[in-house]
């Protein structure tokens, strides 16, 4: 049978912000009636993919993009969103965008009113005009059923179900006359496992009526299930496109995560550790966009403990919420003693120190001299470089002190400034990583969480933050809990990796262990008790 | 060339006009008339009498409360302290030193209070600091005339209740800091050692204060409120415990100012008192939230000089009153200028 000519087809696809490519060579075609399945890690380039066939603004300021994308053989370029509605393509983002106060009907209709003339018009011309109402609930009810589902067209969003709202989005896209093709990006995310079933039988469905439809998600057994065809990003490339027939959920684990394709990790047999000090039983943290459900796990001292998973399933929930930043419960205890929560004071007195993700925001003091930064928390917690006077009654900052720790960690991690009263923030993104790292260091912490060290800084800085990381855990038995977006990072270094997935633990694997493997475990398609690895 | 231009960024425009204006007003005096010398001396004792309500304002500065528009509730205190200290019937020494006591536990409660409001109004810290202050005052003005004062010195005369609106400190404290250890140069020139000797003290005091842990983490939490947290320090307790220290610095600041003018004055008086404050400290060099000692010291001079020689000065050149618009002019301009530049900092 031969292929129907496709009804959208990216060719070449380019897009760089400020010199970093995001994108490079991107292809594929989309068919009538074709679903396709988008997967990718965060930072892949999906979003800003969609961001270029939905013709966002955000795009042409940024300096456009390279290719070309075809519509029914045609090339067509939108300038804003709005052209891309006109020729037929509706988007369902993420987030809602249904105004609360409005049912159902009326979100459906918003702005495509159907209107009914009265006399008033014919004075004041068409502005006079009113909602037609029983039309309006016709078209929205025609709209609803065309997915297949149960909507109350009466309902108030605001008195929704979230799958509800999600089917109302749906609904109020393919209510246009020419929609040809939707876009949903992570649909199912806020679904529950039911929910999301309803929602692939009626993409299933309007797939049947012609409609064309790119699914994006992270739950890939969703896109087997549903998708015709399958599209993997890595970095910006498409790395695969193969039919979902025959396409096992691993494998496409293994593209959407495999880089290099063995960590060979010939340490891991000579590293040995302590007893446990660090346990978690039952942390919850309530950390906006990161929150943290139900997370068990011990860390034995001494070990490089690695914490992954995809941006906002709550790995960044873990640290902070022990280190007492955002409120949490559960238990944490350190070397059998109960750690209290949402008290930063008194993780730090415990002696746990952390390297916060939030580099310029939590990390450090911007308009600060350096040695300020490095010695402030080792002041406060632990009452270093403070001078007596008159017997103990005054202390005073000892200045000679804070600059000689300064100067050795700067001598230390190579921190590249002029002297260290320079203000940290006319450091780069790396060197200021390492003056946070240098104030935990100073802490002398027992135990050390990082979050994120390397995020946002350029390779050759990288090696060396993870260098001193690692030296530290050797050099001083100090037992490390490592919270980073990337994979390959934490296979690097860590003794045991877990992967955070709903704010849960997925899983905790060795760092040598079959890169689908994580893969599946980020994706969530393993569930299984994090209790030993 | 450059050179100088890079001293004038870092200088600040603004002060350096201030700067060329005080001058160009001190070269003119002898032309028109005016005496240097007590043109000097006035300047050194409006420098005594204001400075320590300036040095008020740096520890709110430095824990990031912004610019301490809610200086009359210190002075509250400090009136509270100066009234009470009449009313036992304290007298030179005694009398100063006595309201200095009384208005420190005033300040440290007022402050308290201050602060626990201040925390809950995180960002807009200056607007409400400055109707905190505004209603202090009214509130305080009813009650100087219902508490039960009974000095005849400081009630009304008719009524025989109540405190008069401006109190005379003859016979109590007047310019008992003033007088200390003043040297008298040639007729007119007066130093007030010992007002400068009292403000230096108090100034060291604070300088020590941030050198301390509380003052470092104090200065922390208003240069990255989050950062001082992660380091285990309580973003709340010390910007209350900056405020306290601000209140009665204010409290202390006014009694200061009492002796070398040689009244008390209720009611109405301090409702702008904050002003002037402000805009030397700006004046000074210092952004909302950063503020020294240097900042202070040069701020009060060039603010207190400008308003000691624009008077004798323009009015002789004028022939007509033009100090008070100049004073307006200078310091709300000054505050303006400031705000509108939040983070730029000068040495």
């Amino acid at each position: 049978m031969p292929k129907p000519p496709p009804l959208l087809s990216l060719q070449h696809i380019s897009k760089s912000f400020y010199g970093n490519p995001v994108l490079e060579d991107v292809s594929f075609d989309v068919g009538p009636g074709e679903i396709v399945g988008l997967v990718g890690e965060n930072g892949a380039g999906k979003t800003t993919l969609m961001r270029i066939l939905f013709g966002m603004p955000v795009i042409a300021e940024t300096g456009g993009y390279g290719g070309r994308i075809e519509l029914d053989g045609a090339q067509v370029s939108f300038k804003t969103p709005f052209d891309a509605l006109d020729a037929g393509i509706g988007m369902v983002h993420q987030e809602f965008s249904l105004i609360p106060g409005f049912s159902t009907t009326e979100n459906i209709v918003l702005n495509r009113e159907p209107m009914k003339a009265n006399a008033a018009c014919e004075v004041f011309g068409d502005r006079m005009s009113v909602l037609d109402r029983t039309t309006m609930r016709s078209v929205a009810e025609k709209a609803i059923e065309r997915l297949g589902v149960k909507l109350d067209p009466e309902t108030l969003v605001s008195e929704m179900p979230v799958g509800h709202k999600q089917f109302t989005e749906i609904a109020r896209e393919i209510n246009r006359e020419n929609v040809r093709l939707l876009v949903l990006d992570e649909p199912t995310a806020v679904l529950t496992e039911s929910e999301a079933e309803i929602l692939l039988e009626a993409l299933r469905r309007l797939a049947a009526q012609g409609i064309s439809i790119i699914f994006i998600s992270h739950r890939l057994h969703e896109i087997t299930k549903v998708a015709d065809t399958i599209v993997v990003l890595r970095d910006g490339k498409v790395v695969k496109e193969a039919p979902s027939e025959g396409t096992s959920v691993r494998d496409i684990a293994a593209w959407m995560v495999g880089r290099s394709v063995e960590a060979k990790r010939p340490d891991l047999a000579t590293r040995s550790f302590g007893e446990e000090a660090l346990r978690v039983e039952r942390l919850w943290v309530d950390m906006p966009g990161e929150s943290v459900r139900d997370v068990s796990f011990s860390v034995r001292s001494g070990e490089i403990f690695g914490i992954g998973g995809l941006a906002g399933q709550g790995k960044l929930g873990v640290p902070n919420g022990i280190m007492g930043l955002y409120a949490g419960g559960g238990s944490v205890t350190l070397h059998g003693k109960s750690v209290p929560l949402n008290d930063p004071k008194a993780a730090l007195a415990m002696g746990m120190a952390f390297v916060s993700e939030d580099r310029r925001g939590v990390g450090l003091l911007l308009d600060e001299s350096l040695e300020w930064n490095i010695g402030f928390t080792a002041m406060q917690i632990r009452g270093d470089y403070l001078k007596r006077y008159l017997g103990g009654l005054l202390k005073l900052r000892d200045e000679a002190g804070l600059r000689k720790l300064a100067e050795e960690y700067i001598e230390l991690l190579s921190i590249k400034c002029t002297s260290p009263k320079q203000f940290a923030k006319e450091l780069s993104g790396g060197n200021q990583q390492k003056i946070c790292l240098a104030k935990a260091f100073a802490m002398q912490p027992d135990l050390l969480f990082v979050s994120e060290p390397t995020r946002g800084i350029d390779v050759g800085a990288k090696e060396l933050v993870l260098k001193s990381l690692r030296h530290y855990n050797r050099d001083n038995g100090t037992t490390i809990v490592m919270v980073s977006s990337e994979l390959e990072e934490l296979r690097s270094i860590c003794d045991r990796v877990a992967i955070v997935d709903e704010g849960r633990i997925a899983g905790i694997l060795p760092p040598d262990a079959d890169i689908a493997d994580f893969g599946l475990l980020m994706a969530g398609e393993v569930k299984e008790e994090a209790a030993h690895a | 060339m450059r050179k100088i231009k890079e001293f004038a960024a870092d200088f600040g425009w603004p002060r350096i006009i201030i700067f060329l204006f005080l001058v160009s007003l001190f070269i003119v005096a002898p032309f028109v008339g005016v005496s240097i010398s007590r043109s000097l001396s006035d300047t050194l004792n409006r420098f005594g009498q204001n400075a320590i309500l300036v040095l008020a304002l740096v520890p709110m500065v430095q824990s990031g409360c912004g610019l301490n528009f809610g200086l009359p509730v210190g002075i509250i205190a400090g009136l509270l302290g100066a009234t009470v200290a009449m009313q036992l019937g304290l007298t030179g020494w005694l009398g100063f030193l006595g309201a200095v006591a009384i208005c420190i536990p005033f300040g440290l409660l007022l402050g308290w209070l201050y602060g626990q409001l201040l925390n809950k109004v995180k960002g807009e810290e200056m607007t409400i600091a400055m109707y905190v202050g505004f209603s202090i005052i009214t509130f305080f003005s009813i009650l100087w005339l219902l508490l039960p004062y009974s000095n005849p010195a400081m009630i009304w005369g008719y009524g025989g209740a109540g405190l008069r609106t401006t109190i005379t400190l003859d016979n109590y404290w007047s310019k008992i800091l003033n007088d200390f250890l003043a040297v008298r140069i040639g007729g007119s020139f007066v130093f007030p050692t010992g007002m400068i000797l009292f403000f230096a003290l108090c100034a060291f005091f604070v300088y020590l204060f941030f050198r301390t842990k509380t003052g470092t983490a104090m200065t922390a939490v208003g240069s990255n409120p989050d950062f001082a947290r992660a380091g285990g320090v309580s973003a709340d307790k010390m910007r209350t415990v900056s405020v306290m220290l601000s209140t009665v610095l204010g409290a202390v600041g006014i009694l200061v100012y009492q002796q070398s003018f040689g009244f008390i004055q209720l009611y109405q008086a301090p409702l702008y008192m904050a002003f002037p404050a402000v805009a030397a400290l700006l004046i000074g060099g210092a952004s909302v939230n950063k503020a020294s000692m240097v900042n202070v010291v040069v701020g009060t001079l060039l603010f207190q000089g400008i308003l000691t020689m624009t008077p004798s000065v323009i009015n002789s050149i004028l022939q007509t009153d033009m100090s008070e618009v100049i004073r307006i002019v200078l310091s709300n301009g000054m505050i303006l200028y400031a705000l509108t530049r939040k983070t730029k900092v000068s040495k």
